[in-house]
């Protein structure tokens, strides 16, 4: 183990005691010691005022690549639910691991989370990598990054993938960073490829796509964009070996403390990005009360309403409906533009639907390049006929 | 309060047109602007500092010499100084390399309260560059951060914005904060005034030996991840316009839905 601590530096004060969120540093004669369960996750040296703590890892791509092994995910959860894509990364790492010949393995963080395991399991993990901790409940960037990153070190998986969700994008590029290895952002597309990880994402806007690949380094990390990885047929039979990981969080090492949170979303209700079905309104809604007839249509058909900018901007929807470069990337079965001319920051955030129909007066409106099927014409006749006849058929059955 | 702000220059990927005959990107004629994400975290700095009342506001890029232009922009928008990393050492960077120059320089200027990012650049939409950074400084990090309250004991809280709403967070000084404009934020050029002022401000141009550090991980050879092919995307099928009046395209549209797979399975 190369972590050491400067004898002549240390004062004794106790900070990176408080930081390890393993317990592994104790306080001896006035002197921090590490014990023999350090991870070298680094949380401590990031702490050190005095810098009496050095670390010195040995790159991976120093070392025998062959020795990693499997496929790992990190588990993202809303409201102590697995949320959608964490399913998609599970069966997108079982169908990478079958092609390896490797095991899939999750990582779960949170509070009273061991009822989940059974889940992801059934989705095709191998072994979950649970840590329970009260202050695991709400996502902190560095009790999170310095747990995962330990248990990278300590385990040394392969491959690991991170959703590129608001979560994952904060996360994945920290553990990257300390781990010294690459990481792909916003992947639409993974496979093996002579034995490499494969990533492909779109760039430029999404007018282009690179092919990416992480050779000299291990893990090969990624993020991958949720909706994009087809969900697997779960199965029950399944079971996975659990492992208990205990951390030691002290709330008052954190240096950033979520104060309050605030949600602008109904609880309960199916978030944008997971949902199969969304009929968006732009700035041809002209008004926040007009937006009740897409409200009415999203009710037909189990949608969920999503906005352009231009309509967040004038204050008809939160921010958080907000669908483009600057707001959400979906990608549902089916996406339904209403008064939205499909300009490229909107385009880069829904081009990856499976199917997007436009409602737009303009038969020039750049949305009607990447739709399937369109209509040029007024969304306020177009939308309450639509619905009348939706609602018609679909409660005959 | 000592700020550091990380900028970009980045071709305007509004204007990047695709050959619809080659399927290649047109690049001819696209202009190179600076990162709109930067240009608000840019005022930002500039608006906190006014609000303290003291201290200074640094704006750095690792970048071609052209990227000297983005700089000057900065400046004009009320930055104090500038600093560009340029060698062809550099030259590939993805994003940890990047981050990793970027570390260097930041060390160099000396001690800083506050590092500034955009969210992500428009380039590449990678939104790694920040928390690479943070983690390389060993200082924390905010990301999605909408807004920012600063008090003179320097303590921060921040909105940050979540796929549900947003959080409240409370920070100390150093941190590193990734900036997401308001929806109603548009780019808008300085005043002519600003741009001649911007002149005459200090700006240093550093290369790979003014920084130090690891030459091994400057550039393409300290870069982790290879972009081995780039094509673009599958054009979708065309687009099939239901030509017809309002209420019978409706009830053609309605059809067309209810064959659909995720209605079906819903
Ligand atoms: C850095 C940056 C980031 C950005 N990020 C995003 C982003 O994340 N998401 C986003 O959406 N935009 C984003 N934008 C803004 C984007 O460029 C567009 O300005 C925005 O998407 C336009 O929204 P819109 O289509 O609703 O409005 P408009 O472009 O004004 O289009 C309104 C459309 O409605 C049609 N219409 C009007 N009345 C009717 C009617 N009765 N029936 C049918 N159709 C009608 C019109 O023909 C028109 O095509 C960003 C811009 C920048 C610079
Ligand atoms: N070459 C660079 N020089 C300075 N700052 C950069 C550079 N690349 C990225 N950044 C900063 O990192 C942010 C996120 O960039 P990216 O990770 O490329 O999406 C940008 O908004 C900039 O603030």
């Amino acid at each position: 183990m190369s972590i050491e601590i400067i004898l002549d530096k240390c004062t004794g004060c106790g900070l990176c005691v408080k930081a390890c969120p393993f317990a592994a540093i104790k306080i001896k004669n006035k002197k921090a010691e590490i014990e023999a369960n350090c991870t070298l996750c680094g949380s401590c040296v990031e702490v050190c005022k005095l810098d009496a703590i050095i670390l010195e890892r040995p790159k991976p791509s120093d070392k025998d690549l062959s020795e990693y092994k499997d496929v790992w995910i990190f588990v993202e959860l809303r409201e102590q639910e697995i949320k959608k894509v964490s399913f998609e990364l599970a069966s997108k790492a079982r169908e990478i691991a079958d092609t390896l010949g490797e095991r899939v393995e999750a990582v779960i963080l949170g509070e009273k989370v061991k009822h989940l395991c059974d889940d992801i399991a059934a989705y095709g993990a191998d072994v979950i990598y649970i840590a329970e901790n009260e202050n695991l409940s709400e996502y902190n960037t560095s009790n999170y990054a310095g747990i995962l990153t330990g248990l990278i070190l300590k385990y040394k998986p392969n491959i690991v993938l991170f959703p590129a969700t608001h979560l994952g994008r904060d996360l994945a590029p920290r553990v990257a960073a300390t781990l010294e290895v690459g990481l792909t952002a916003d992947c639409t597309g993974l496979s093996i490829k002579d034995g490499l990880l494969l990533q492909s994402r779109p760039a430029f806007g999404g007018n282009i796509m690179a092919d990416i690949i992480s050779p000299s380094a291990r893990p090969q990390m990624a993020t991958t964009r949720p909706n994009v990885m087809k969900i697997q047929k779960p199965d029950f039979t399944r079971k996975a070996e659990i492992v208990s990981i205990s951390v030691d969080i002290d709330p008052k090492a954190m240096r950033i403390i979520t104060k309050e949170i605030i949600k602008t979303t109904k609880s309960g209700t199916k978030s944008l990005d997971e949902a199969d079905i969304i009929i968006s309104g732009g700035r041809g809604m002209g008004s926040a009360e007009k937006f009740k007839i897409l409200e009415d249509l999203a009710e037909t058909i189990n949608g969920v309403v999503g906005a352009s900018r231009a309509a967040v901007d004038a204050g008809w929807r939160p921010r958080s409906d907000q669908v483009g470069q600057s707001g959400k990337t979906v990608s549902p079965k089916l996406y339904i533009a209403c008064g939205i001319s499909g300009k490229i920051q909107h385009q880069v955030g829904m081009k990856s639907s499976d199917t997007i129909i436009a409602i737009n007066t303009d038969p020039e409106a750049p949305i009607f390049d990447i739709a399937d099927c369109g209509i040029v014409g007024d969304l306020f006749e177009v939308v309450p006929i639509l619905n009348d006849e939706l609602k018609k058929n679909l409660s005959k059955d | 309060m000592k700020i550091i702000a990380c900028i970009k220059q980045v071709p305007d990927t509004t204007e990047v047109k695709v050959d619809p005959r080659t399927h290649t990107l047109i690049r001819d004629g696209v202009p190179s602007i600076l990162n709109p994400y930067d240009h608000y975290a840019v005022e930002e700095c500039v608006r906190i500092k006014g609000e303290i009342g003291e201290g200074s506001v640094t704006v750095i890029t690792m970048g071609p010499p052209q990227a000297r232009s983005a700089l000057m922009r900065c400046l004009a928008l009320g930055a104090d100084d500038a600093v560009l990393i340029s060698d062809k050492a550099f030259a590939g960077s993805d994003t940890w390399a990047t981050a990793y120059t970027l570390s260097l320089a930041i060390r160099k200027l000396g001690s800083f309260d506050m590092v500034f990012c955009g969210q992500q650049a428009i380039d590449g939409d990678t939104a790694q560059v920040g928390p690479e950074l943070a983690q390389q400084l060993g200082i924390p990090q905010a990301t999605y951060v909408e807004k920012i309250e600063i008090d003179n004991k320097h303590k921060l809280t921040i909105h940050k914005q979540t796929e549900d709403g947003y959080h409240i967070l409370e920070a100390k000084a150093p941190v590193m904060l990734a900036l997401l404009p308001p929806t109603s934020f548009q780019p808008e050029h300085p005043p002519m005034s600003s741009i001649l002022k911007a002149k005459k401000k200090p700006f240093k141009v550093w290369d790979a030996k003014t920084l130090g550090g690891d030459e091994s991980k400057f550039g393409l050879e300290g870069s982790f991840t290879q972009v081995i092919k780039t094509y673009t995307p599958p054009p979708r099928g065309e687009c099939e316009i239901i030509e017809e009046d309002a209420k019978e395209a409706a009830k053609k549209l309605g059809e067309i839905l209810l064959k659909h797979e995720a209605l079906i399975k819903r």
